[in-house]
């Protein structure tokens, strides 16, 4: 369950110039992994996504998510956008609970698990805000709550955490590591920030920009369960190092 | 009767205006962070903005007022506010039936006339244009479809549709309808079309990640993020549907202000025609307030947004 095939996959947008947004790439995660996409803006980590929930065609290849090549988008796959897309004319409960709603899902089924990830992500106090009465940290975590109490088979974020401050950062962070501990869910993290994916990680995919492809794949073995402490680890440090020596080569080409 | 009488309506007219406003600032006290200092600086604020709007109206009144000799300007073309003001209370207040003043006691009625048919075209134009609107601004289809004919349409003004309109209605209540309708159906499709066009790509999307179907995405997130365009195109459409009401009854109905203006001008009633002009006036301003209202009730979400920015 939550099982992430790409197979030689490209992606081509097409204009007055065609863009090779994805070009031949191949990648796996496997259920439960915690795999980041790493690189600089226009290296194509959101449109992999992108394809992946289902939001853009492939051009070339296979994409297959538990053995099912994927069409459309879909609950299975809960994506965690940049700027958290809440509807705003809607309350923070309401947004939690829209997944489920429109599915037609009966309120005695979700209601419970909506109240106890509104806990767990720490805004039970807050159900009947508008989203825009909310800090964008705040934000972020209704985006994550209204995913998760679709109990989704993988999460995909798109630098879920980049457009908040470093002090809300480093709490998000440790926010997600502790509900990925305890759920277990497939995840495909979008970032540019190298701590960001060390920290988080099994896996890091290193992507080039023009045309977007893997020019590396980094396993981080730092054990579990992590906590924003292991910033300043002699591993953590030894990683970044790795990873760092290894852009610089990537932009010298 | 005359000035003071005048000056006293004037001033009801600038307190209620003050306490309307501080009224629909209260409503910002579902919002947890509301600023209480704030509102009462506004309300204050709204008294000032009211008096100062007071000025140019009274002033106008009262030079018109003085200009006058024997109750008219211009060698009697134009009566002075106070016959104005008598003549409005004869209309509004007098005795109706058949007596020497045909207009007597009918202003009540000749009002409800025309509001009751800016309401049903308005509703139509509503009913039609909300739905067109949207799936003209939704489907690349639709739009290729719909909108190149409407563009073709929408030149051609409210007026020259009267012949039409008689010619197919005859001279009866659906004719006027008809065209406040059409008027007042253009400016509300082309502004939803705009709203349902410019919706954030991302809601859409995180509505179709989270299992909604092509119709839900349209009910639930395409209509409610296009509201705010949509009350922008109903205040203009309402606008045009007092327009709207008036050209028809001027010349395809036998009742409403429209007639009476018309007809009032006819038997050399000016005094009746100026009270029946400020009737209009003050209607169209009292139902775009309404639609206001309804907006900032219906748009919390967005008041409280272009506060935060």
């Amino acid at each position: 369950m939550g099982t992430i095939t790409f197979q030689n996959v490209s992606k081509i947008f097409r204009g007055q110039k065609d863009v090779r947004a994805l070009d031949g790439v191949s990648l796996t995660v496997n259920e439960g992994e915690f795999v980041a996409l790493l690189g600089p803006s226009g290296c194509g980590k959101s449109t992999l996504l992108n394809v992946l929930a289902g939001f853009e065609q492939v051009t070339e290849g296979d994409l297959l998510f538990d053995n099912a090549v994927v069409t459309r988008p879909g609950p299975d796959r809960g994506v965690v956008f940049q700027e958290a897309a809440l509807f705003p004319w809607l309350t923070v409960w309401e947004n939690v609970i829209f997944g489920p709603r429109v599915q037609g899902v009966p309120r005695s089924e979700y209601e419970s698990r909506a109240r106890e990830l509104l806990k767990l992500v720490g805004l039970e106090a807050f159900a009947d805000a508008l989203p825009v009465q909310l800090s964008g940290g705040m934000r972020q975590r209704v985006g994550i709550a209204r995913v998760l109490v679709m109990n989704p088979k993988a999460l995909l974020m798109d630098e879920p955490f980049g457009a908040l401050d470093a002090q809300t950062r480093l709490s998000m962070q440790q926010l997600l590591l502790d509900v990925w501990q305890s759920l277990g869910t497939t995840v495909l993290f979008v970032t540019h920030d190298i701590d960001e994916a060390i920290l988080l990680s099994d896996r890091i995919c290193v992507m080039s920009a023009r045309p977007g492809r893997i020019v590396r794949t980094i396993s981080v073995d730092m054990a579990r369960p992590r906590s924003i402490a292991s910033l300043t680890s002699p591993e953590f440090i030894g990683y970044k190092a790795e990873i760092m020596a290894d852009i610089k080569v990537t932009n010298h080409h | 009767m005359g000035p003071a009488d005048l000056a006293l309506a004037l001033k009801e007219y600038v307190m209620s205006a003050s306490t309307e406003r501080t009224s629909s600032e209260s409503v910002g006290s579902r919002a947890p962070i509301s600023t209480r200092t704030g509102v009462s600086l506004v309300a204050g604020r709204g008294v000032r903005r009211a008096l100062l709007a007071a000025v140019l109206p009274l002033a106008i009144i009262v030079i018109w007022q003085l200009a006058g000799t024997n109750g008219a300007l211009f060698g009697g073309a134009l009566p002075t506010p106070d016959r104005v003001w008598a003549a409005w209370k004869v209309w509004a207040l007098g005795p109706a039936g058949l007596g020497l003043n045909p207009y007597s006691g009918t202003w009540l009625a000749n009002l409800l006339f025309s509001a009751e048919r800016v309401a049903k075209g308005f509703v139509a134009a509503i009913l039609v244009g909300v739905p067109i609107g949207t799936i003209i601004g939704w489907n690349r289809l639709a739009a290729g479809t719909l909108d190149p004919t409407i563009q073709l349409l929408r030149p051609i003004p409210i007026t020259a549709w009267l012949p039409f309109s008689i010619a197919v209605f005859g001279i009866q209540d659906v004719g006027a309808i008809f065209l406040i309708s059409l008027g007042a159906f253009y400016p509300i499709v082309v502004n939803t079309a705009q709203g349902a066009r410019d919706v954030e790509r991302n809601l859409i999307r995180a509505a179709l990640m989270m299992g909604a179907s092509r119709w839900t995405v349209l009910r639930r997130v395409v209509l409610p993020a296009s509201l705010p365009a949509i009350f922008t195109g109903l205040r203009i459409g309402l606008g045009i549907g007092w327009t709207a009401v008036i050209v028809a009854e001027m010349v395809a109905v036998k009742s409403g202000l429209g007639y009476v203006l018309w007809d009032a001008y006819y038997v050399g009633r000016m005094d009746v025609v100026i009270a029946d002009m400020v009737t209009i006036g003050v209607l169209g301003l009292l139902s775009d307030l309404i639609i206001v209202k309804i907006e900032s009730w219906v748009l919390t979400w967005r008041r409280l947004q272009s506060f935060q920015s």
